[in-house]
């Protein structure tokens, strides 16, 4: 199975590589050539750091392309900031757009409460029929690392809790994304992963 | 809900994990990259890999070591020792660190937290801080001074001051390390610990003098610490992070379980 990585130089990628060719996935990288997106069987989005750093994949023209690749229904996951960019935007960045697939906005958590940024292992609330998160049981951890979160909306594939209920995960047909790390996240995020590769388009 | 964090911390020298106490009598612990394996196979949130020569002679961080440990790792995996630079951390990310830890270089030069932030985003800096309290102190918590080149050098700064400056620069978590703790298996500063996690918004990782069960329950609640580093309570089969979790969880201590 063929995996095209998206590169926008917002950290590294090292971790997201290591983990789908560690599940026996074909990683292709790109960082603005359009041709791994326009024959793509499956994307990924990863990207840790800031929001900002989207701009550049409006800069490469990569946007459209994976606008095009989503409409084609190849299957797509946004990790992190990978899957807030999947939202029309986030208040990190209030001037950069993002896909606007998800209509709702990314925003910082409620200051002074608890610690800012949400470091560390944290549980899932699975929705019912989410296939991305199947096989995922409850008590189940997974790493998260991140200020910004997307709101709980009818999408929200799971359900965290950190100062408030936020989306965890998204799902809608073939676009997907996860708020925690799954290439960080052990047995549970490697399997979660492996169900993205293994999933083979809307029924 | 979010889980308290087990860190297991490996020392490096020369490629080799080493043990010292208080930085000094320092003894072989084995290779890291199976050391990191064992680790995380057996419950450990997170691997922090410190190359504790690199700083004081001057080397760069042991980028094979690096590769090579994080092949196989798929938990958090923060490398510290000898990063001056933006391109130095740019070396070991690329090498497969998650995180990187800044100590004595950003002390030297503030601005290195503020450019490593910008670049990889602040969850990837770690300012790790290696703190010493005079017992004859007016305020032995309030002045507790940081130290540089593994505890032998004054840096003129206090420890909580240093912690919020961190923080204002775009450091994404800290770990405090009590010097006069580490490696003697007394427990943790927790009253050190505690004034840093209030004086911060961001996670504090407490390091320095695990020795039982007991003292991570008590830097996770006295302490107020969000992770707690431990090396050598592993090194040799006293405990695994799984059954120091099992006990926490016990004791009532939120822990990722079972892992």
């Amino acid at each position: 199975m063929r995996v095209t990585v998206i590169d926008y130089k917002a950290g590294n990628l090292t971790s997201v590589l290591k983990a789908l060719r560690h599940l026996g996935a074909e990683a292709i990288v790109t960082d603005g050539d359009l041709a791994p997106i326009e024959s793509a069987e499956r994307i990924v989005l990863p990207g840790v750091g800031h929001f900002a750093a989207t701009q550049r994949l409006d800069a490469t023209g990569l946007t459209p392309a994976i606008r095009a690749a989503i409409a084609r229904g190849v299957p797509f996951l946004g990790i992190c900031v990978g899957m807030q960019w999947l939202y029309a935007g986030s208040s990190e960045a209030p001037a950069q757009t993002g896909l606007g697939h998800f209509a709702e906005k990314c925003a910082r958590f409620p200051e002074g409460q608890e610690k800012i940024p949400h470091v560390g292992w944290n549980s899932l609330e699975v929705r019912p029929n989410s296939r991305l998160l199947a096989g995922v049981e409850p008590g189940e951890y997974v790493y998260f690392t991140h200020s910004y979160k997307a709101p709980v909306t009818a999408d929200t594939a799971a359900i965290t809790q950190y100062i408030e209920p936020f989306a965890s995960a998204v799902e809608r047909g073939n676009v997907m994304g996860v708020q925690f790390h799954p290439e960080k996240s052990g047995a549970t995020g490697l399997k979660i992963l492996g169900n993205f590769l293994a999933w083979e388009g809307t029924e | 809900m979010i889980t308290k964090r087990i860190i297991a911390c490996l020392d490096v020298r020369d490629g080799r994990v080493v043990k010292g106490v208080q930085f000094v009598d320092i003894i072989d612990a084995g290779d890291p990259a199976v050391q990191a394996a064992r680790h995380a196979r057996e419950g450990a949130d997170e691997i922090v890999l410190l190359d504790i020569t690199a700083t004081h002679e001057g080397r760069q961080t042991l980028l094979d070591t690096v590769r090579r440990t994080a092949r196989e790792l798929f938990v958090p995996f923060c490398v510290g020792g000898g990063i001056r630079s933006a391109d130095d951390a740019a070396q070991v990310f690329e090498a497969g660190a998650d995180k990187v830890s800044v100590n004595s270089a950003a002390l030297a030069n503030p601005m290195l937290i503020d450019a490593i932030g910008r670049s990889f985003g602040a969850q990837a800096v770690v300012v790790a801080i290696d703190a010493r309290r005079d017992p004859d102190a007016a305020d032995p918590v309030r002045d507790a001074q940081v130290f540089v080149q593994g505890g032998r050098k004054l840096t003129g700064r206090r420890v909580v001051e240093w912690a919020r400056e961190a923080e204002d620069r775009g450091a994404g978590e800290i770990l405090l390390t009590s010097m006069n703790s580490d490696g003697m298996r007394t427990g943790f500063d927790c009253e050190l610990t505690a004034a840093v996690s209030k004086a911060v918004g961001i996670p504090v990782i407490a390091s320095g003098g695990a020795g039982t069960v007991a003292h991570f329950v008590d830097v996770f609640g006295r302490g107020r610490a969000d992770a707690a580093l431990a090396a050598s309570i592993f090194h040799f089969g006293v405990s695994s992070a799984r059954a120091l979790k099992q006990e926490l969880a016990k004791a009532g201590v939120s822990v990722r379980l079972p892992c």
